[in-house]
């Protein structure tokens, strides 16, 4: 234990599994469902708040409450899983060692504090500045502190994933090339750096100016570097996602990726092009000339976008080939309507796969063109777009892959298998509604981040079309079907990880 | 699988399917690119090309003067100006207040500086949903031809405080 040199094998998968490995995920994916639940209630009194027939917080409430819900799940709940994943990925699936366990833990505790003194700040309103924090709208100097200190942490986290490919190779506890999951980790591990680097050149800046040691911080180019860490963030997402569904792909059907070559390419694409779209944020801005904006938002976006295409492809390819193999051949779709719809992985990988790229992708590439910016920028649609891609893409398929991490690495059986069923159906039903009611809201103007959209207490009356408020109350529908999925989730996960029968060592049994 | 080592010689050649569907993707990125500068240079409608720095105080200072010149009125103790035909129009955003009010005329040019003296806001035009990001110290110059006569409104959609959801602004188009 003490050199983390003790190791079980996994009787499915024969890997080996590291007691010091086992720890370190246990700590970070427990932590990460603190933070969605956390987020989830703050979620439901933020979307109640916004539809207008429930209204239910002050301004002052609500709009702490939304920078609240933002950190905690944008940044705190996925980031902890994240770093569970990178650990997985790399000790476990190569049967390695981790790299220095003990800096895995300071990692954990610099990210544990960070996080909670954000939401400290927060929470007693000291930090109302939504999770974008634009300067010159100031928060106190701690909540920019605890921004930095879980970044350092998760860079930490990073580098004890490279580390341990490191290791992995020296020691030869692998044959050949690393596992696609792996090798797609490692792109998002790589998207990372590049994502708190940028981080830390725009938040440890605005730390001193809100100390007074620096005084003039342009708020164009903070916007411009933050981001870079605020949108390449969410490319570490799509890239931890993308593995997600490949693993859920093996854990469910055990399918076999098609064409290893094309997967991997896609996952490069990722890497060089993803980042740089991060510009189509600033595409209304009175900044950057229009011509740098373009080459960053069509040349470099796009072939991200076609890396996204690779993977749509691939994935399902993968699914079909291995359901056929099986002998589900009948006609042109046996293989979906016969695959395990009643395995919560399964609907969990199909839903993130298609919330992800038709809502949430579609949304994206629309809006990210010069000329439809001009529509959507700061409007509700936005946060529709996100919504589908973070939560409907992301989440949906981090929540799946919990089901199979209870029994497969913390050795516990699922309490509440029928639930656990029944909890990607509910999730993404809710995801959807959300998003397209902001989507519609957005599309007629609704805008973001905002308290009241009736403006009962604006000096000059004004009104939307009476469409808004339908399609609000289709969201806030959303909001109430994806806060009990939430809730099924968290449910399920605390209850098995805590108080789940503990499964014999050599039992063989996934769900 | 996807969870072990690929076979030794994984580098392979892609089959039918793939290419097809890479060659479908890959053209349709191509279009895509294409799209926006097309747009950008046959379009009407396009965001800042010339964007300005100011000091917000400087900005302060000319959008007063402007609004000193042309003042036809009050509405609720906001200043409602009137500008001649194809002069440059400041909107001065504020927490939590666009000034002044815009009397404008339908069919003329005019030349918009939108800034912000203090936070960043959002300049929303509304029932258009027209929306650019209205940055302290930059300011975003829009060509502006009003096609319609009416009433518009501007909301303000980036967060700016407590009374964000109350900064409404107008603009009459006759």
């Amino acid at each position: 234990m003490a050199n983390g040199s003790e190791f079980r094998t996994c009787p499915i998968t024969g890997k080996k599994v590291f007691a010091s490995t086992q720890n370190l995920i246990w700590i970070n994916a427990v932590t990460a469902v603190v933070f969605i639940l956390i987020g989830g209630i703050m979620a439901f009194l933020v979307g109640m708040t916004r539809w207008p027939a429930v209204h239910l917080l002050s301004a002052d409430l609500f709009y702490r409450f939304l920078t609240a819900h933002g950190l905690n799940m944008l940044v705190f709940w996925i980031v902890f899983f994240e770093i569970a994943g990178l650990y997985f990925g790399s000790s476990v699936l190569l049967n390695s060692r981790l790299a220095a366990p003990k800096v895995a833990w300071l990692a954990y505790i610099l990210m544990l504090v960070g996080a909670v003194l954000v939401d400290v700040m927060v929470f007693t309103g000291k930090a109302t500045v939504m999770f974008s924090s634009y300067v010159p709208l100031q928060a106190d100097p701690l909540y920019y502190l605890g921004i930095i200190l879980f970044a350092v942490g998760a860079l930490i986290g990073c580098g004890i994933f490279f580390g341990t490919l490191a290791i992995a190779k020296a020691e030869k506890t692998y044959e050949g090339s690393v596992p696609l999951v792996t090798f797609g980790l490692a792109a998002a591990a790589i998207i990372a750096v590049f994502t708190l680097a940028c981080g830390a050149i725009i938040y440890i800046p605005t730390l001193l100016w809100s100390l007074g040691l620096i005084t003039n911080l342009d708020p164009a180019v903070y916007r411009l570097i933050f981001w870079g860490f605020g949108h390449s963030s969410q490319q570490i997402n799509v890239t931890a996602m993308v593995s997600v569904w490949y693993l859920l792909a093996v854990l469910t059907v055990g399918a076999k990726p098609v064409n290893e070559k094309i997967c991997r390419f896609a996952f490069l694409l990722y890497i060089l092009f993803i980042d740089l779209a991060s510009e189509h944020h600033l595409l209304t801005d009175p900044t950057l000339s229009p011509y740098h904006k373009m080459a960053n938002t069509s040349y470099f976006m796009y072939l991200a976008v076609l890396a996204s295409m690779i993977h749509a492809l691939a994935i399902p390819m993968t699914v079909e080939v291995a359901q056929r193999k099986k002998g589900y051949t009948k006609g042109l779709f046996e293989w979906l309507t016969k695959a395990p719809w009643g395995e919560p992985g399964f609907p969990a990988m199909i839903f993130s796969l298609f919330i992800f790229g038709f809502i949430g992708g579609i949304t994206g590439v629309v809006y990210g063109t010069e000329q439809l910016s001009i529509k959507s920028h700061n409007t509700w649609a936005l946060t529709g777009h996100f919504h589908g891609t973070v939560v409907g893409g992301t989440t949906l398929a981090f929540m799946g892959l919990t089901y199979y991490v209870i029994p497969l690495i913390f050795r516990r059986e699922l309490i509440g298998k029928k639930l656990a069923t029944l909890q990607p159906y509910i999730f993404a039903i809710g995801v959807i509604l959300i998003t397209l009611g902001m989507g519609g809201a957005g599309t007629l103007g609704s805008p973001r981040r905002h308290w009241d959209i009736t403006f009962a207490d604006a000096v000059i009356p004004f009104s939307f079309d009476p469409a808004v408020l339908f399609f609000t109350t289709i969201a806030a529908i959303g909001v109430i079907t994806a806060v009990v999925g939430g809730a099924m989730y968290v449910g399920v996960s605390v209850l098995s990880v805590f108080f789940g029968r503990k499964m014999a060592p050599n039992e063989a049994k996934m769900l | 699988m996807a969870i072990t080592s690929p076979e030794k010689y994984w580098w392979k050649p892609a089959d039918k399917e793939e290419k097809l569907w890479i060659t479908i993707a890959l053209l349709w990125c191509l279009v895509l690119t294409i799209m926006m500068p097309l747009m950008h240079v046959i379009g009407t409608q396009n965001p800042s090309v010339n964007p300005m720095k100011i000091r917000p105080q400087d900005y302060r200072t000319v959008s007063e003067a402007f609004i000193e010149k042309y003042k036809v009125g009050e509405e609720k103790g906001i200043p409602i100006v009137e500008p001649p035909d194809g002069a440059d129009v400041y909107l001065r955003a504020q927490a939590w207040i666009w000034t002044p009010i815009l009397k404008l005329k339908k069919g003329v040019n005019y030349k918009f500086h939108i800034s912000s003296t203090d936070l960043m806001h959002g300049f929303s035009l509304m029932p258009l949903n027209m929306n650019f990001q209205i940055v302290p110290g930059h300011d975003n110059i829009l060509n502006m031809t009003p096609t319609s006569a009416g009433t518009f409104h501007i909301i303000c959609n980036e967060f700016c405080g407590i009374g964000h959801h109350t900064m409404i602004g107008k603009i009459i188009v006759s």
